[in-house]
């Protein structure tokens, strides 16, 4: 399995996930002991996986004088959203910022990659593969690599570094991904003929792509977008590079709260999951399709 | 000719714009960072640099704390591909023949990845506090409370540079495992059933099944898996910063390390910095994005 192949053309990885196991008509190779020590087994790693989860909530409901050591693992004794509302009064003009900053990017990002996806896959010219190379190693480098000079640039064009900057940044360094996620998806999901057949018709490249791609890539565009929304949203590098505090996404927020000299850890930790909130509901909400942008962008970290 | 420029111009147009982008964003600003790499450009004040050639790269490598951050990468990328693998593997061929419930299990095991670093390094910032005893905090003071104190430790604070590392690649792990059992269990059921049923009449026991039938088909996949997990390890920043801040020599990696170094506005050697994490990062990478375009060619 490639790279390209690892991200199986977006859906068909999480389809091949939710397929049923294939039973063996003869046996299936397991006793009812080794049944219950996988299940035993599988509690264990839930456990090990939830335990961080069951302190960021018990935590985030307590009085400061609550989260003593002793009493840090039990319940809270008195029910508090004070952390909550702490949290939320120092992150809500990052939580817009951090909007107003992910949805375009990951919907800008996700138009240019489609187009490009789509040239790749089926409308090919001489020298394809060299520009394929040329974009796919985009995705891996390392943001340090880049980050000095662009903020240089940006200082030259004499830009205010903030949303506006990042979003360019985000947009620019999203492409390849999403280029790669849509080529992947129109060299399996699009069937040649038909690509053939309004080629015969006569259409150009701007009408196959309007009349015939678009409409059958919403699904594609699922993937990228949720991709693109929870890397930008999740993104910490690039945010404390482009941007101040003062005019930071949230991810700089959340530093800020829980850094400094007196940290309040129920603050922190209701911090924590206010901003982990949209890209978990995104995970909750689309799942499936959430399974599919992980096979094909865990890629770029 | 005029005839075949119409029918792959167009498509050659539409990519213009990104390569003339990645073209300037990418290889260009990779360019001047390299460049700036070269100079002795070592404080804020805008004095005219010269070249220095490598004279940069030689003071990296003859200096303890760059190579300490090396160090401290490299034990970090094993211990957190190494568990990485071992929970992700597990987890995949423990649901790997259907069990119970097993969406939600997968849902689980996979949330973390919806997290930023950031988020869960303070979270896990917290649970790795280094108290011990009675001032016991965090993990160590819920294995107090199991009377697991033998586990009570000192996390990344204290010892050696394996337990140090380790610490830190423990949030790591939590977050991708169940990336990398989504995809090994993706491979799993990708594997034709009539396999197993051939095998399992020449009389295949379950681990000779595995051992020389299953895991031989996945092989493509863990390299994936080892290509992934391994270039996420070496940009690994938000992570420290979170966990420990990003002062601390104990946990430096280069990616922090350059961090600490523009704050002294050195930028000469932030860049050398970076084009040696750039470089590992090629090295891994270059190879296996020739293997897969070459692929895709034959295809």
């Amino acid at each position: 399995m490639t790279v390209v192949d690892a991200s199986a053309a977006t859906g068909k990885a999480a389809a091949a996930i939710s397929r049923k196991p294939q039973r063996s008509t003869i046996s299936d190779g397991s006793t009812r002991k080794s049944r219950t020590v996988r299940y035993i087994l599988l509690l264990l790693f839930l456990l090990f996986v939830l335990t961080p989860v069951y302190v960021v909530l018990i935590t985030s409901f307590k009085t400061s004088s609550d989260t003593t050591a002793a009493a840090q693992w039990s319940l809270p004794h008195t029910w508090t959203l004070e952390p909550w509302r702490k949290a939320w009064d120092v992150l809500q003009p990052y939580m817009v910022r951090s909007l107003s900053l992910a949805v375009p990017a990951a919907i800008i990002a996700s138009l240019i990659g489609s187009a490009n996806g789509f040239v790749l896959a089926r409308w090919r010219f001489p020298g394809a593969n060299l520009v394929f190379a040329f974009i796919l190693f985009g995705m891996f480098i390392p943001y340090q690599a880049v980050m000095l000079p662009l903020r240089q640039t940006y200082q030259e064009l004499d830009v205010t570094r903030g949303i506006p900057t990042l979003l360019i940044t985000h947009v620019i360094y999203g492409i390849p991904i999403c280029t790669l996620i849509f080529r992947n998806y129109y060299a399996t999901v699009v069937p040649n003929e038909i690509i053939e057949s309004a080629r015969v018709d006569g259409a150009g490249l701007i009408q196959t792509y309007a009349r015939i791609i678009l409409p059958i890539s919403i699904s594609g565009f699922v993937v990228t977008l949720i991709w693109q929304f929870t890397s930008v949203w999740n993104d910490f590098l690039f945010a404390l590079f482009l941007t101040q505090q003062n005019n930071g996404p949230v991810t700089l927020g959340l530093a800020a709260l829980a850094g400094g000299q007196k940290v309040d850890y129920a603050a922190s930790m209701a911090g924590a999951l206010i901003t982990s909130f949209p890209t978990l509901l995104v995970y909750i909400l689309l799942g499936r399709w959430f399974i599919g942008g992980l096979m094909a962008g865990a890629l770029k970290g | 000719m005029h005839g075949r420029i119409r029918t792959w111009g167009p498509g050659a147009l539409v990519l213009l714009p990104t390569v003339l982008l990645l073209g300037y964003f990418v290889y260009g600003l990779i360019g001047s960072t390299f460049n700036t790499s070269l100079t002795n450009k070592h404080n804020a004040r805008p004095v005219p640099t010269k070249h220095v050639g490598f004279e940069n790269y030689v003071n990296l490598f003859g200096e303890d704390r760059f190579l300490n951050s090396l160090k401290n990468l490299g034990v970090l990328t094993v211990a957190f591909i190494v568990g990485t693998l071992i929970f992700g593997v597990l987890w995949a061929l423990l649901l790997e023949k259907g069990v119970t419930g097993e969406g939600i299990f997968r849902s689980i095991f996979l949330f973390p990845m919806a997290v930023s670093m950031i988020a869960s390094g303070v979270v896990w910032g917290w649970l790795l506090n280094p108290s011990q005893g009675d001032d016991a905090r965090g993990l160590n003071r819920l294995f107090d409370l199991l009377h697991l104190n033998f586990l009570e430790n000192p996390w990344w604070t204290a010892g050696s540079r394996w337990t140090t590392m380790a610490s830190i690649a423990l949030p790591a792990v939590w977050q991708l495992s169940g990336y990398i059992m989504a995809l090994f269990l993706a491979g799993f059921r990708g594997i034709p059933g009539e396999l197993r049923e051939a095998a399992r009449v020449d009389g295949a026991s379950e681990f000779k099944l595995y051992r020389y039938v299953l895991f031989p088909q996945l092989s493509p996949i863990a390299l994936s898996a080892l290509i992934i997990l391994g270039h996420m390890s070496l940009k690994l920043f938000d992570l420290i910063y979170a966990i420990t801040g990003p002062n601390q020599f104990r946990t430096e990696v280069p990616s922090v390390y350059m961090w600490n170094t523009l704050l002294r506005s050195d930028m000469a050697k932030a860049a050398g910095i970076a084009i040696v994490l750039l470089a590992v990062v090629a090295v891994l990478v270059i190879p296996y994005v020739a293997y897969t375009v070459r692929q895709e060619t034959e295809e």
